[in-house]
C-alpha cells in the first residue's frame, strides 16, 4: 500500500489507542485517587495552595466554579494586555521587536486566553522571547481551564443528588501540572532531539551555498510546540505555524505533533467513561466522533492526493497531488489528516496552508469547526458535544412520549433552553461576523481607520474563494481553533476587533452554558434507571445524536457553504 | 467576587513560575544534550555551515533547485502564497514557472515535472524534492557541470531518504545534501 496512506492510518489509529489508558489516567485525576506523579505534585501544590490562600479541599458550587473560572481569567487578560503592548522594552528581546498595537494586542490577548490561538502577527517578527513564554503560559492554563470545566462537569453527572461540584482550582492546577505538563515534557523532547530549536540566542545570519545572505529564527520553540498541541492550543512558534521545518522537522515528528492534537480530547471521552463507570456511553460518545472524523477525513485526503485538475491541464504530473502550501517531508496525505484534526478539535495549528487546499478540503475543516464537538478542544469539546447529548434527548423523549432524562436527571424546559441558546450562538456569531466582512466588501467599502483601503483589499483570492477566507476566518475565531485561511489581510482593526469580540463571545458562553446545565441537573432528585428509562448509551442513540448533529449543523451552515467551497468545488471541477 | 481576585494573582504567579520558569528551563538544559545543543541541525562543508532543514535558493544551472518560496527563502519570516487552487492569478504564476522550467531544462518532457516545482511550499522553507522532482533536473545539471547522466542518477539514488521505517509517509531528497555532495563530485 501506498506509504502516505498508511502513514495516516497509523498516526489515526496509535492515538485512539493511546487515548485509552490517558482517559484512565485522567479520571484517575479528577477522582483524586493515587497516580505515579504525586510524590513530585502533592508536596509542591500543597504549599502553593497554602501560599494562595486557597483551600482546594473545599468544594464549590457550580456558580461558585464560574465565578472563579471567569476571575482568573480577567487577570490574565490584563497581564498578556500589559506584557504584549509593553514588550518592546520589557527583557528578553534579542531582536529588538516593537510593542504590539492596542487593537493586535487585544486580539491577541483574547485569542490566547480563550485557547484560540488566532495570530494575526508573524512569530519572528511580533513577538519578543518574553511574549513567546507568557503566550506558552497562556498555552497551559487555558488548557487547563477547559478541563477544569469538563472536571465540573463530569462531576455533575455522577449518580447523586449534589451541590457542591469539587473544587475549581483544584481541577484547574492539576490538569495543568498533572496531565499537559508531564505529556508536554515528553513531546518537547522527542522535537529537541529530532532538530526543533531550544535556545535563547537571537536570529542567526548565514552565507548559502550560492552565497545570499540567509536569516534565521530560532528561540525556544520545542516547549511551546509541545503545549501548543497538546492543550488544543495551536498558536506557532513561527508564522507558517507547524509547516516550518524548525517546528516539524521530518514524519516522526509530524507522527508526534498530530497524535497530540488530538489525543487527550479523545481521551477525556474515556476519562468521563471510567469517572462515571459508564464505559457504554463513552464508547457511544466516542463512536459518534470517530465516525464524523472519517466521514471529513477521507474525502479530504482524496482530494488532496487527487491534485487540481486546472494544473493537472498545465501537462505536467502530480505524482503526489496538490502541493501549493504543502511540504514535500509530510505530502497531501498527512496534511490532509491534520487538517482535519486540528479542525475538528479547536487545535488550529497547520503543517500546510489550508488557503491552498482544495475547496471540499477547505469546507471539512469549516465543518469541522462549525461542529466544534468531534473530539473537540481540551475539556470543551466535550461540553459542546454535551449540548449535542442534552438536545438528542430531549427530541428522542419528545418521539417517544417520555420524560427526557439522561444519567438518572430529568431534562426540563430550562436545560434544553439553555442548551439551545449555546448552540444558536456558534452560527449567530459566524454568520453576523461573514455578513458583515463580505457585505463591506461587496461594496468595497473605504474602511478608514479599521483598514487602510478598501474593503476588498484584505482578500487574497478572487471570487468563491474569497468568501470562503472571511467565511473561515469567523468560523475559526467562533470555534476557538485558530487556523486561517491566512491570505487574508487580517491584522489590521477590522479583524482584529471583530474576531477579538466573537473570540470572547464564543470562549466563555459555551463555558457557562453546559455548567450551569450540569449544575443543575446535579440538583435534581437522582431517579434510577427502569425500563421506561430511554437508554442513552446505545448505538441507536449514537444514531441519534449524529443526525441531530447533521441536521442542527447543515441546517445553520449549508448556505454559507454553498456560496463558499460548494461553489468553488463544481467550478473548478467542471470540464 | 473579592475573595477570588487575591487567590487568583497569587496562582497566576505561581503558574508563572512554573510554565514560563522551570519548564522552558528545563527543556533548554535537555536542549544542551542534543546535537547542535538544540540550535537546529547544520551541516558542514568546505568549512561552512549551514542548517540542513532550512531552505536555501537556488538559482544557478549546476545546482539541484529548491522548491519555489513565496518569502524569498527568507527564514525569518515563513509562509506560503496562500492561493487558492482557482485564483487565475495563481494558475498564471503555475504556468510562468512551467514555462520558465522547460526554458532552462530544454529536452525533458513537460509531463515530467512534479507539481511540487512549479508550486510554493507551506513554509517557503521545504528543504525537500521528491526522488522525480530532483531526477527531472539531471539534464541541465549534467550538461552545466559537463558530467555524465548516470553519475547524477546514482548520485540522487544514494541520498533518497526513504519513508520513516519504510512504512509511513513519502520518499524524498535533502537538497542542500545533494547540492553539497555534487560539489565533492565535481568542482
Amino acid at each position: 500500500m501506498n506509504t502516505e496512506i498508511t502513514g495516516i492510518i497509523f498516526i489515526f489509529l496509535t492515538t485512539l489507542v493511546l487515548s485509552y489508558p490517558l482517559g484512565k489516567y485522567i479520571a484517575k485525576i479528577f477522582s483524586g485517587d493515587k497516580t505515579l506523579l504525586d510524590p513530585v505534585f502533592n508536596p509542591l501544590e500543597k504549599i502553593f495552595f497554602r501560599l494562595s490562600g486557597i483551600d482546594a479541599s473545599k468544594e464549590m458550587t457550580w456558580k461558585q466554579s464560574l465565578v472563579a473560572l471567569l476571575v482568573i481569567n480577567a487577570v490574565w487578560f490584563l497581564l498578556s494586555m500589559f506584557v504584549l503592548m509593553c514588550q518592546g522594552w520589557l527583557p528578553l528581546n534579542p531582536d529588538g521587536n516593537p510593542s504590539m498595537t492596542a487593537d493586535c494586542a487585544f486580539n491577541t490577548t483574547i485569542s490566547f486566553v480563550s485557547n484560540t490561538n488566532l495570530q494575526h502577527y508573524s512569530g519572528e517578527s511580533g513577538t519578543t522571547y518574553l511574549s513567546q513564554l507568557l503566550l506558552m503560559l497562556f498555552q497551559f492554563i487555558s488548557a487547563g481551564t477547559g478541563i477544569a470545566a469538563c472536571a465540573i462537569v463530569f462531576n455533575a453527572l455522577r449518580e447523586r443528588t449534589a451541590d457542591k461540584l469539587g473544587n475549581f482550582y483544584n481541577y484547574f492546577l492539576k490538569s495543568c501540572t498533572r496531565i499537559l505538563l508531564p505529556l508536554s515534557i515528553v513531546v518537547a523532547v522527542i522535537l529537541i532531539f529530532r532538530g526543533s530549536p531550544m535556545t535563547f540566542d537571537g536570529k542567526d545570519t548565514t552565507i548559502s551555498m550560492q552565497g545570499d545572505t540567509l536569516n534565521v529564527s530560532t528561540g525556544p520553540a520545542a516547549a511551546m510546540i509541545a503545549i501548543k498541541q497538546l492543550g488544543t492550543n495551536g498558536g506557532g512558534y513561527f508564522g507558517a505555524n507547524s509547516a516550518v521545518p524548525f517546528e516539524n522537522p521530518d514524519y516522526l515528528t509530524n507522527i508526534v505533533e498530530n497524535a497530540s492534537i488530538f489525543l487527550i480530547p479523545a481521551a477525556l471521552v474515556f476519562a468521563l467513561g471510567f469517572y462515571l463507570r459508564r464505559k457504554k456511553l463513552a464508547w457511544m460518545i466516542f463512536g459518534v466522533m470517530t465516525v464524523c472524523s472519517l466521514i471529513l477525513i477521507a474525502p479530504t485526503v482524496y482530494y488532496e492526493m487527487k491534485g487540481n485538475p486546472a494544473i493537472e491541464k498545465m501537462g505536467i504530473s502530480q505524482p503526489l497531488g496538490n502541493m501549493e502550501g504543502k511540504e514535500v517531508r509530510f505530502g497531501p496525505a498527512a496534511s490532509a489528516l491534520w487538517e482535519i484534526t486540528t479542525t475538528n478539535t479547536s487545535n488550529g495549528s497547520v503543517n500546510s496552508m489550508h488557503d491552498s487546499s482544495m475547496p471540499i478540503s477547505g469546507m471539512n475543516a469549516m465543518l469541522g469547526m462549525m461542529i466544534n464537538a468531534i473530539y473537540g478542544g481540551v475539556g470543551v469539546g466535550f461540553l459542546n458535544f454535551f449540548i449535542f447529548i442534552i438536545i438528542a434527548v430531549f427530541i428522542s423523549g419528545l418521539m417517544v412520549g417520555r420524560t427526557p432524562e439522561f444519567l438518572g436527571k430529568k431534562i426540563e424546559a430550562r436545560e434544553v433552553k439553555i442548551a439551545m441558546i449555546i448552540f444558536l450562538i456558534h452560527p449567530l456569531l459566524i454568520m453576523t461576523g461573514t455578513a458583515l466582512a463580505s457585505g463591506l466588501a461587496a461594496i468595497d467599502a473605504p474602511m478608514g481607520w479599521w483598514y487602510a483601503g478598501n474593503a476588498t483589499g484584505w482578500l487574497n483570492n478572487p471570487g468563491h474563494h474569497g468568501f470562503s477566507e472571511m467565511l473561515y476566518e469567523y468560523t475559526s475565531s467562533s470555534a476557538n481553533n485558530g487556523s486561517g485561511f491566512e491570505g487574508l489581510g487580517d491584522g489590521n482593526p477590522f479583524w482584529n476587533i471583530t474576531c477579538g469580540i466573537v473570540m470572547l463571545l464564543s470562549r466563555f458562553l459555551p463555558i457557562v452554558g453546559p455548567v450551569a446545565i450540569a449544575g443543575l441537573l446535579a440538583q435534581k432528585k437522582y431517579i434510577p434507571e427502569s425500563s421506561g428509562t430511554l437508554k442513552t448509551d446505545t448505538g441507536t442513540f449514537g444514531m441519534m445524536v449524529f443526525a441531530i448533529i447533521a441536521v442542527l449543523v447543515g441546517l445553520s451552515f449549508f448556505t454559507a457553504l454553498a456560496l463558499g467551497p460548494l461553489a468553488e468545488h463544481f467550478t473548478l471541477f467542471a470540464k | 467576587m473579592k475573595t477570588n481576585i487575591l487567590p487568583a494573582i497569587k496562582l497566576t504567579v505561581f503558574c508563572m513560575l512554573f510554565f514560563m520558569g522551570i519548564y522552558p528551563l528545563l527543556m533548554l538544559g535537555i536542549a544542551q544534550l542534543a546535537p547542535n545543543h538544540g540550535k537546529g541541525f547544520m551541516v558542514e562543508a568546505n568549512g561552512k555551515k549551514y542548517y540542513e532543514n532550512i531552505a536555501q535558493k537556488f538559482t544557478d544551472d549546476k545546482y539541484f533547485w529548491s522548491r519555489p518560496s513565496a518569502v524569498g527563502y527568507n527564514a525569518a519570516g515563513s509562509g506560503g502564497s496562500n492561493k487558492g487552487p482557482s485564483n487565475p492569478d495563481y494558475l498564471k504564476d503555475v504556468q510562468g514557472r512551467i514555462d520558465t522550467f522547460m526554458l532552462s531544462n530544454p529536452g525533458i518532457n513537460k509531463s515530467d515535472i512534479p507539481s511540487e516545482l512549479v508550486t510554493a511550499s507551506g513554509s517557503g522553507e521545504d528543504p525537500n524534492l521528491s526522488v522525480q522532482g530532483a531526477m527531472v533536473q539531471i539534464p541541465r545539471i549534467a550538461k552545466a557541470r559537463n558530467m555524465e547522466e548516470k553519475d547524477l542518477k546514482l548520485l540522487v539514488e544514494k541520498n533518497i531518504e526513504k519513508p520513516l521505517l519504510g512504512l509511513f509517509g513519502t520518499e524524498k531528497v535533502n537538497v542542500l545534501k545533494l547540492n553539497i555532495e555534487l560539489n565533492t563530485l565535481n568542482k
